[in-house]
């Protein structure tokens, strides 16, 4: 059987001692989870070790740990997989392996330790979670009986009920790290939850708060670590995205965080020169989006901030006057064809998305459509299903489907 | 190899050097570059922001583009154009029906896209075609005693399936493999895999210049020489905005940044000005001052 090197972050607050490392052999076969293996020292070696755990089965959330530096549940993490995880990485196998597999255990990121690898979830997590109204908001008048929501929107926000609220993408949010007051990758993924929700009645309402918010949807990185930390793919990156294009493109929330002053002046910037014309970008990101936009007194103070930067860039030679002016431009008949398809694809009523989570992948078993969360009602029969839903539908749309 | 070649606009736009070095290296690995000049902007992501179909339109034009070359797979220089391509590739390939629509934008210029387009960033390029093997070879200066910390940035290492890194091609490893391969001393501090704070440099300028500052002291308390990136827009957050990154985390800065290109054209013998280093805002003094770094003994032929 394969032996493991447990090494534990131990700390106390409360005792005014310093925070130190624990090491432990254990033996164990390396499909056991690495909760299987902090349980067996705890019942065996050291009954002080400080760990929070329920239903050991993926569903509770609640023994969200670093383990070889990436966060995850302690229960659904084997032993061997944990040993191969790299700081920051998903892989490894490259870097010499010792003769005993290390596996470090360390208490999740941006929370405060209570103690050992148990974190304050309500000093951060939930309060960020309070923070987005995590509740559905009912459209007025209530219908007499169940609402029904259309299939593919249902199985879209199921990708967000998905989240058990264990907290690994909160550790890991790089934006967080720099500003801990950024509302958050969890928060900002159950906020989708309801906008994405067409029962919601408040869509503009949630949208328009989330992008005034200094640290709301528009203070996210982009950095991806969230979608690499969840357990459970609920992707909370693409759901802030999505957050940020429901509130530019369909509701034209105008934010003072220049969020979607930015997308928009980069959207026409490319459309107008085929490329981006980084000079421009700027002063218009906080101007406004025309030629006119750096001449606005949001501009000038920005450009007034930067400009050291921009002076020395210009005097290395690394910015021509020219191009910083003129910017650069693809050639005319290639320039002409993407207008063209900003006309065409931009111009319609309705945008055209594929969620993948929704389709699946073509031809790759690893991806299968989500079609088993909720089955559509008889699709054939649209008219009879919104005056008899309750008595076609079966027992699991009933509880999914409706409220 | 012959490559179609995707250089992004930031290269081309406010980091030339990048573009420049680049075109100075290509010929050095017997890489020929087929530069996709008609190609549009990648979107970055903030495109497809706006509207999904119309980042995915722009790039599976100039997908189609590389297409028409015959070039033997489609190479970037840029983290952000890699992963802002893959995520549209990801939804070409994996529906036909939406690659369909998709391509129906593109049938007034007569274009396609064909599923199942090779599209490398350079790094991964130079791993698994060219070779470290090969690369070491060409080595004439090796970077004796240069301590290099490669900022890897987001895009090119998450998320690692649409990536595709996996135990066999450990794309998160590759640059420490390079700084080695070319004589260097890998560095190991907190920022490899983190995040340079570009993409919120308008809405959250103190977050962002956190960021970058943060992960330059970090490199420079690991006694980093330099930090190397494949990402031109790391490189305008970490070089760029340095001097004002230091004023935001309240140290001193000053730790040189190099575009990959740039690390590999000075093992290969190229001179600091020919790889355009005199455009860095932090002057690479001690990545070029032959003297005290980077002991240039000529490799054994």
């Amino acid at each position: 059987m394969p032996e493991y090197t447990l090494r534990i972050r131990r700390f106390d607050p409360q005792s005014g001692d310093a925070a130190y490392w624990d090491e432990h052999t254990v033996e164990m076969p390396e499909t056991q989870s690495v909760l299987d293996a902090i349980l067996s020292v705890r019942d065996t070696t050291d009954g002080s070790i400080g760990i929070r755990c329920s239903c050991q089965q993926a569903i509770c959330g609640s023994c969200g740990v670093r383990m070889n530096g990436k966060p995850g549940l302690a229960c659904n993490t084997h032993l061997e997989e944990a040993a191969k995880r790299k700081r920051g990485t998903a892989s490894s196998a490259t870097d010499g392996a010792a003769q005993t597999p290390v596996i470090t255990v360390e208490p999740m990121g941006n929370m405060p330790v209570i103690r050992d690898l148990i974190v304050d979830m309500d000093a951060v997590h939930w309060k960020k979670i309070q923070r987005v109204t995590p509740w559905l908001i009912n459209k007025e008048p209530i219908p007499e009986r169940e609402y029904i929501v259309p299939h593919d929107n249902m199985v879209d926000v199921t990708q967000t009920m998905a989240c058990i609220q264990c907290g690994a993408c909160v550790s890991d949010c790089l934006a967080m790290e720099v500003d801990p007051g950024f509302i958050g990758p969890a928060a900002l993924a159950k906020s989708y939850r309801f906008v994405g929700d067409p029962r919601d009645a408040q869509h503009r309402e949630r949208l328009k708060d989330l992008s005034e918010d200094e640290q709301g949807i528009y203070d996210c990185t982009h950095c991806f670590n969230c979608i690499e930390a969840c357990p459970k793919g609920v992707d909370p990156m693409n759901q802030i995205m999505r957050l940020r294009r429901i509130a530019g493109s369909d509701f034209k929330i105008n934010d003072r965080n220049n969020g979607h002053r930015h997308e928009a002046a980069f959207v026409t910037l490319v459309r107008d020169y085929g490329l981006l014309h980084e000079a421009e970008l700027l002063p218009r990101s906080y101007g406004g989006n025309s030629w006119w936009g750096k001449f606005h007194p949001a501009a000038a103070m920005e450009l007034l901030s930067s400009l050291s930067s921009v002076v020395t860039a210009v005097m290395r030679g690394k910015v021509s006057p020219k191009l910083a002016m003129l910017g650069h431009k693809i050639p005319a008949d290639d320039l002409k064809a993407v207008k063209q398809i900003y006309t065409k694809v931009d111009g319609r009523d309705e945008r055209n998305e594929l969620n993948l989570y929704v389709t699946g992948y073509e031809d790759d078993p690893r991806h299968a459509p989500h079609t088993d969360i909720a089955t559509p009602l008889h699709v054939d029969t649209p008219v009879a299903q919104a005056t008899d839903g309750a008595a076609t539908a079966s027992p699991t749309q009933t509880e999914s489907e409706t409220t | 190899m012959k490559v179609a070649y995707w250089p992004g606009c930031v290269s081309r736009g406010f980091t030339p050097e990048l573009h420049g070095s680049m075109a100075k290296v290509a010929p050095l690995l017997d890489i020929e570059l087929i530069e996709l000049d008609r190609g549009a902007c990648c979107g970055a992501g903030v495109i497809a922001e706006h509207n999904q179909e119309l980042a995915d339109t722009l790039n599976a034009r100039t997908f189609a583009l590389a297409q028409q070359t015959d070039g033997e797979l489609m190479m970037n220089i840029c983290s952000t154009c890699q992963g802002a391509q893959s995520e549209c590739q990801e939804r070409l390939d994996a529906n036909t029906d939406y690659r369909n629509q998709i391509n129906a934008n593109l049938a007034d210029e007569g274009l396609s896209y064909e599923r199942g387009l090779t599209n490398k960033n350079f790094l991964w390029l130079l791993v698994e075609e060219i070779g470290l093997d090969t690369l070491k070879a060409k080595v004439t200066r090796p970077l004796t005693d240069l301590r290099v910390g490669p900022f890897y940035g987001c895009y090119i290492v998450r998320p690692v399936e649409r990536l595709h890194i996996t135990e066999e091609h450990p794309r998160d490893r590759y640059m420490h493999w390079v700084i080695e391969a070319l004589g260097g001393t890998v560095v190991d501090y907190a920022g490899v895999y983190k995040c340079c704070g570009f993409p919120i440099i308008t809405m959250n300028k103190d977050a962002s210049l956190t960021q970058a500052g943060r992960h330059v002291g970090d490199a420079l308390d690991a006694e980093a020489d330099c930090l190397v990136v494949p990402c031109p827009l790391c490189h305008l957050n970490l070089d760029l905005q340095q001097p004002l990154a230091a004023k935001v985390v309240g140290r001193e800065l000053g730790l040189p940044v190099l575009h990959l290109p740039q690390l590999i054209g000075l093992a290969l013998g190229l001179s600091p000005k020919e790889l355009g280093m005199s455009k860095h805002v932090v002057r690479p003094t001690s990545v070029i001052d032959w003297s005290t770094s980077v002991v240039a003994g000529t490799a054994a032929a």
